[in-house]
């Protein structure tokens, strides 16, 4: 009985989430798959040839599985943490706090809702990807890992700083100073090979250069690190980040007075 | 069976604030309750901790028996919360907000339809239930939380205000409705600035003054401590000085008003027999202010 319960708060919060992010389908799918599509057509078509393989992939096919999987961690940040925070703001977190929710339940309902962001527009930009370039599949379990991986481990680190922040600006810092430029550094556009020694040991503290790599490595079959490693390393951030974010919601940080 | 046991219960806040100072209060079950104070004496601070919505420093909180402590889910299970600031997504319907909200409290999807469906009509917003929230009027939003907070059935129903800026006509209509959920065993446990709603509606009442409980006994009890009462005469035909009546307090408001302060003890027909010997018929009388009004500003003066 309690689990059913359970479970229908559960598919509540899922459903308010996706429900959510649809009905503002131009503000949340619609940009970043325009986004996706000058990225492909100006570092793809126009400036890809002229640079020529990395690798041993046409630039372009190089580029794409880093650019979905950058769709992919924005959007899944990106939705936990405006939803988050808007409900915060409106104060209609409440509705969950006074019902009978373990606050696990609405963290997963949170971080869910933050997947099948990330997983759609994930797809949306891998279609439009493929107007430009062929994909290859090299391993399907690999890939499906990684994506669901990492919009989890983003999804969390979004509701982490949805509960801190008390204004908009709060939720626009950490993208703007800390995730743009990890991704933009994490190996998108280029391999860590082509970096000075220094900078490739620096690299190899961005964990979005472990997540872009294994896309990549379950696309083309190619990476720059070894893949075991960055699933170890990945799942160790996603239970730090889960401790964290329940542990604040325990304690009602930024949610109860 | 008691609905609401509250003990010793204190706030404090971080700023050192003390919001409640350990207060006890009991809410029957099948009560309608009135739970009164002025601003920041603590109302919101006592309903927030028992929706679990502001952390207690200390004391203890029951609902229908369950501690909020160890079995804070089955106490959850019994309210419903009509919050004093509205607090549903403006994006959203208001057919989905109640949904939502029954979803919450883990009732299939279905069902909470049928249910959002029962109380959207009861409260006359079911012709508005694919209305974006934000497009309602106040009055309409206040009527949303209602159903809203109604949802899941709950034993007890809290509200915080909700007749705040609300026309009058509306806020008839709200007492009738709360009037009938009370009849049919909702407890209900009501804040109110407009004190003539309380003193028509609740059987039962506590004020609280800067953190502490000043007064907790029964509506009669509490109107029978009342010794004076002023009243407003309305006179049929003009005049121009008032007679000289020893034993009653009279003022001239205007040719044609009155007003009179009579002690409790003394019989009001004397001063009609009186009046209407010296020729001044009275077409109509009323209370200057509500009755607990005057208890209420007194209370919280002394206690002060």
């Amino acid at each position: 009985m309690y689990k059913r319960t359970v479970l229908i708060a559960f598919n509540t919060i899922v459903i308010k989430e996706v429900t959510r992010f649809s009905r503002i389908w131009m503000q949340t799918i619609l940009p970043p798959t325009i986004a996706m599509a000058l990225y492909f057509v100006i570092f793809g078509s126009l400036i890809g040839p002229r640079i020529g393989t990395m690798n041993g992939f046409n630039y372009i096919e190089f580029i794409a599985p880093g650019l979905i999987m950058m769709a992919i961690i924005n959007n899944s940040y990106g939705n936990v943490v405006s939803s988050f925070f808007g409900a915060k703001f409106q104060n209609h977190i409440e509705e969950m706090l006074v019902a009978p929710i373990p606050n696990i339940v609405i963290l997963a309902g949170f971080v869910t809702g933050g997947v099948a962001r990330g997983i759609l527009v994930g797809i949306v930009v891998t279609l439009v990807a493929l107007f430009f370039t062929k994909l290859n599949l090299h391993s399907f379990s690999i890939t499906i890992a990684i994506v669901l991986l990492t919009s989890i481990a983003f999804s969390l680190a979004g509701l982490i700083n949805a509960i801190f922040a008390e204004k908009f600006d709060d939720i626009a810092i950490i993208p703007t100073f800390v995730l743009t430029p990890l991704i933009y550094l994490g190996g998108v556009f280029y391999s860590i090979d082509m970096l000075p020694e220094f900078w490739q040991k620096v690299s190899a503290f961005n964990p979005i250069l472990y997540m872009v790599n294994t896309f990549r490595y379950g696309m083309l079959g190619e990476s720059d690190i070894n893949i075991f490693y960055a699933f170890a390393i990945l799942i160790i951030f996603i239970l730090i980040l889960f401790f964290i974010s329940l542990h604040l919601l325990n304690k009602g940080t930024g949610i109860k007075n | 069976m008691t609905a609401l046991e509250i003990n010793n219960l204190t706030k404090i806040y971080p700023n050192k604030l003390i919001a409640l100072n350990s207060i006890n209060l009991n809410v029957n079950q099948g009560d309608f309750f009135a739970l009164l104070g002025p601003n920041g004496a603590g109302k919101s601070t006592a309903i927030g901790i028992i929706c679990d919505l502001t952390k207690k420093t200390s004391g203890s909180v029951k609902i229908f028996g369950h501690c909020i402590d160890e079995n804070n889910d089955a106490a959850k299970s019994c309210i419903g919360i009509v919050p004093q600031e509205i607090n549903f997504s403006l994006f959203e319907t208001c057919l989905e907000i109640v949904v939502n909200q029954g979803g919450f409290y883990g009732i299939k999807r279905s069902h909470a339809t049928k249910r959002a469906e029962k109380y959207l009509r009861k409260l006359n917003l079911w012709e508005k239930r694919n209305e974006r929230s934000r497009n309602l009027s106040g009055g309409m939003k206040r009527r949303l939380m209602i159903a809203r907070a109604l949802v899941h059935e709950p034993k007890m129903l809290i509200l915080d205000e909700p007749t705040a800026g609300v026309d009058v006509e509306l806020r008839r209509s709200m007492w009738d409705f709360l009037i009938d959920i009370n009849q049919q065993g909702v407890t209900i446990v009501l804040t109110t600035h407009y004190l003539e709603e309380a003193e028509s509606l609740c059987k039962n009442i506590a004020i609280i003054n800067h953190g502490k409980i000043v007064e907790n006994t029964s509506m009669k009890k509490l109107l029978s401590k009342l010794n004076k009462e002023t009243f407003i005469f309305d006179l049929n035909n003009p005049i121009k000085e008032l007679p000289n009546l020893d034993n009653y307090n009279l003022k001239l408001i205007d040719t044609t008003t009155i007003e009179v302060e009579i002690d409790r003890e003394r019989n009001i027909n004397k001063l009609f027999e009186i009046l209407t010997k010296k020729n001044i018929h009275i077409t109509s009388m009323r209370n200057k202010t509500s009755r607990l009004e005057e208890l209420f500003l007194k209370l919280l003066n002394n206690k002060d």
